[in-house]
C-alpha cells in the first residue's frame, strides 16, 4: 500500500509542475488525499471537543464548585436541590453496570445461538431471512423500545413479582432487547469468517456437527463473540431513553430488580434541561457524562484488546 | 509524506478560520438590517423563544398564528423546548429572545448568579394549575397539605395512614430541577419533597399520568390540561381544582407560565409578546390547551409567593 504513494510523490517533485499537474491521475491522487484527510480531520476535532468540553464542565465540579471526587463516585445521597447539596452518584453508577452486565448477560446467549444457527445450521435461509430480520431490530428508535417496555414489559413484571414493576429488571430487559442486534450480527461475522478448513478437519476426523461447534467453531472465534458482547453492552451502558421510561429514576440504590432505580444517562437527561448552565448542579450532571465517557473508552480499549487477541 | 500532510492541515486550517471569519461578518450584517428595518413601518426579522416544555405547546401554537398574520410578515419566530433552565441560560446568554420558563428566574438563578435573574424583565402569558392524582383504585378523595407533605417526604407510606384500604403508597415524583416540582413543593407542600427509596421519577406529563393510572396505590400530580378519567383527582384541603376556585386563589397549586426577554423587548420581541397577551390569544389558544389566561385571575402573586387581591 505504502509503496506505491511514496513512487508517486517522488515523480511529482522531481518532474516539472506542469507536467505534474496535467496528469489527471496525480490531481486525483492529490484531490483524494486533502479530501480524506479532511474527513478524518473533523473526525478528530469534534471528538477532541466533545472530549475537552465534557471534561473542562465535568472537572468544574470538582475545582470550582468544591465536590469532592470520592464523595461523588462513592457518595450514596443525591440531592442537589437540598438545602445541603449532596452530590452521590453511586446510585447512578450502580444501576449502569446492573442494567447494562444484566442485559449482556441476557442478550449473549440469544444472540451467539442465534448466530450458531444462521451460521452452521441452516446458513442459506439464515443469511437471506433471519439476518435481516434481526437486522431490522437495530433500526427500532430507542423510545419505541421504551414505549413497548413501558406498556409491556413493566406491567407484565407488575403482575408476576411483587414491586411495581419497574425498575433494573425491566430495564435490563428492554436493553437486552436493544443490544440483541449488535451481539448477533458481530456473532454471525465472526462464525461466517470462520476458515473452511478448521470445521471440515474437525468432520474429516469424525466429529459430529454438535461437537464440532462447541469444541471447535466457539472456542475460536470466542474472542470475536466477546467484543460482540461488549459492544453491545456499551451500547446500553450508553442508552438514555428506553432505560429512564421503565426505570423509575429514583436516585437510590434500590432493595430490588422491581424496584425503583437510576442510571448515569437516566439522571442526565431528566435534569440537564432543567438547570442552569453553570450552577453546581448542572455541573454534577457534566461529570456524570464524564464517568460514562471515561466508560465508553474502557469499552473501546477492551474491544481493541479482545480484537488484537483474535488476530493471534 | 509528511510534509504533504502539513500542507493539507495548513490548508484546512485557513479555510476554517475564512469560514468562521465569513461567519462572524454575516451575522452582524444580519443583526443590522434587522436594526434599520424596526425603524420602518413594518416589523421584519427573527425570533427565537426557548425553554420550558410546558409552555412549548402554547407558544408553538400562538408562533404559528402569529407568523400567518399579515402585520408580522416579515417576523419568523422560532421555537424550542429544552426545559426552564435552558431557556433563561440562553436568554440570559443572548442565545435566545425570550426564554420560556415555569418558575421565576430569581428561583433559578441563585448565589453567585442572582445578578443575572436582575437583568431579565419577566412577561406573565399564562397560569397553570396542578392538581393530585392517584390511581383510581384507591379510595381517598381528599387530601390535607400535612396528609400530602407526610406522602412526599416518606412519613407516611401507605393509604390507611390516610383515611385509605391498606395499600402501599407508590410515588410518582419529577426530578428535582423541575419547574413543575418546584411548583407543586412551594404552594401544595409548602417544604421541600424528598426522593424516597423506590419513588419513581418521571419528567413527562404524558409518562406520569400513564404510570398513576397503571401503578396500584400511585400518587403523583399533572397539570390540569393533561387530567382525563384514566386516573383520580383528589382534593386539596377540601378545594376542587377547578378554573372558578383556582382563579379566585382559593386553590393554591398555581404558577405563572413566564417568557423572559433581557432588558426591555425589542420592537420585535414586544409584537410577539403583545400578541400572545392578547385578548384574542388568551380567550383562544390558551384556555384551548388548557391554561388558564392571565388576566382572569382575581389574586397575583410575586416571587415570594405573596398573594394580592
Amino acid at each position: 500500500m505504502e509503496q506505491p504513494a511514496v513512487m508517486n510523490k517522488k515523480r511529482v517533485q522531481t518532474g516539472s509542475t506542469t507536467r505534474a499537474f496535467a496528469k489527471p491521475h496525480v490531481i486525483e491522487e492529490w484531490v483524494g488525499k486533502v479530501y480524506t484527510a479532511l474527513c478524518i480531520l473533523v473526525l478528530v476535532i469534534t471528538i477532541g471537543a466533545i472530549v475537552y468540553f465534557v471534561s473542562s464542565r465535568g472537572l468544574a465540579t470538582f475545582f470550582v464548585d468544591g465536590v469532592s471526587l470520592g464523595g461523588l463516585l462513592g457518595g450514596l445521597k443525591w440531592e442537589p436541590e437540598g438545602d445541603i447539596p449532596l452530590y452521590g452518584a453511586l446510585p447512578f453508577i450502580f444501576g449502569s453496570f446492573s442494567t447494562s452486565v444484566l442485559a449482556a448477560l441476557m442478550a449473549a446467549p440469544l444472540g451467539m445461538c442465534a448466530a450458531v444457527f444462521m451460521t452452521q445450521i441452516m446458513p442459506g435461509f439464515g443469511k437471506k431471512v433471519l439476518q435481516p430480520v434481526i437486522e431490522l431490530l437495530a433500526g427500532i428508535p430507542s423510545v419505541v423500545f421504551g414505549f413497548v417496555g413501558l406498556s409491556v414489559v413493566v406491567p407484565v413484571l407488575r403482575a408476576i413479582f411483587p414491586g411495581q414493576g419497574i425498575g433494573i429488571a425491566a430495564g435490563s430487559i428492554v436493553l437486552s432487547l436493544m443490544i440483541l442486534p449488535t451481539i448477533t450480527t458481530i456473532a454471525t461475522d465472526a462464525l461466517a469468517a470462520l476458515p473452511r478448513g478448521l470445521k471440515e478437519g474437525s468432520f474429516a476426523l469424525g466429529a459430529t456437527r454438535w461437537q464440532t461447534i462447541y469444541r471447535i467453531v466457539l472456542p475460536t472465534t470466542l474472542p470475536s463473540l466477546l467484543t460482540g458482547v461488549v459492544l453491545g453492552m456499551s451500547r446500553a451502558f450508553g442508552e438514555a431513553l428506553a432505560v429512564q421510561m421503565v426505570i423509575g429514576n429514583s436516585p437510590h440504590i434500590p432493595h430490588s430488580l422491581f424496584e425503583s432505580a437510576s442510571t448515569l444517562t437516566s439522571a442526565i437527561t431528566l435534569d440537564m434541561g432543567n438547570t442552569v448552565m453553570g450552577s453546581t448542579h448542572n455541573n454534577a450532571l457534566w461529570s456524570l457524562a464524564l464517568i460514562l465517557l471515561s466508560m465508553t473508552f474502557v469499552f473501546v480499549f477492551v474491544v481493541r484488546f479482545l480484537e488484537r487477541r483474535n488476530k493471534r | 509524506m509528511k510534509k504533504g500532510l502539513l500542507i493539507v492541515v495548513a490548508l484546512m486550517l485557513t479555510i476554517g478560520l475564512a469560514a468562521c471569519g465569513s461567519k462572524n461578518t454575516g451575522e452582524s450584517t444580519n443583526s443590522q438590517n434587522s436594526g434599520s428595518t424596526n425603524e420602518a413601518a413594518a416589523l421584519s426579522g427573527s425570533l427565537l423563544a426557548t425553554g420550558s416544555s410546558a409552555l412549548q405547546p402554547l407558544v408553538e401554537q400562538v408562533s404559528k398564528k402569529f407568523m400567518e398574520d399579515a402585520k408580522f410578515a416579515g417576523i419568523t419566530v422560532q421555537v424550542q423546548g429544552g426545559g426552564s433552565g435552558t431557556g433563561l441560560t440562553q436568554v440570559s446568554g443572548g442565545q435566545a429572545d425570550i426564554g420560556n420558563s415555569d418558575i421565576f428566574a430569581e428561583e433559578k438563578f441563585t448565589d453567585a448568579d442572582a445578578d443575572k435573574a436582575k437583568e431579565l424583565v419577566d412577561h406573565q402569558v399564562a397560569v397553570v394549575a396542578m392538581a393530585t392524582v392517584i390511581n383510581k383504585d384507591v379510595a381517598v378523595d381528599n387530601l390535607t397539605k400535612q396528609q400530602l407533605v407526610d406522602i412526599f417526604t416518606g412519613k407516611v407510606t401507605n393509604w390507611k395512614e390516610v383515611g385509605g384500604a391498606d395499600e402501599k403508597i407508590t410515588i410518582v415524583n419529577r426530578p428535582s430541577s423541575s419547574g413543575t416540582r418546584k411548583t407543586f413543593e412551594k404552594y401544595a407542600l409548602g417544604t421541600k419533597s424528598e426522593d424516597v427509596q423506590g419513588s419513581i421519577q418521571e419528567d413527562s406529563s404524558g409518562t406520569v399520568k400513564k404510570l398513576v393510572s397503571e401503578t396500584p396505590g400511585a400518587i403523583g400530580y399533572l397539570a390540569l390540561s393533561y387530567l382525563d378519567d384514566t386516573v383520580k383527582t383528589v382534593k386539596y384541603e377540601g378545594v376542587d381544582p377547578t378554573e372558578e376556585n383556582i382563579v379566585t386563589g382559593t386553590y393554591p397549586v398555581w404558577a405563572y407560565e413566564h417568557m423572559y426577554t433581557k432588558g426591555e423587548p425589542s420592537e420585535i420581541e414586544k409584537a410577539f409578546l403583545d400578541y400572545i397577551t392578547s385578548d384574542a390569544v388568551q380567550n383562544a389558544d390558551v384556555v384551548e390547551l388548557g391554561y388558564i389566561p392571565v388576566g382572569k385571575m382575581q389574586v397575583k402573586r410575586d416571587v415570594d409567593g405573596n398573594i394580592t387581591k
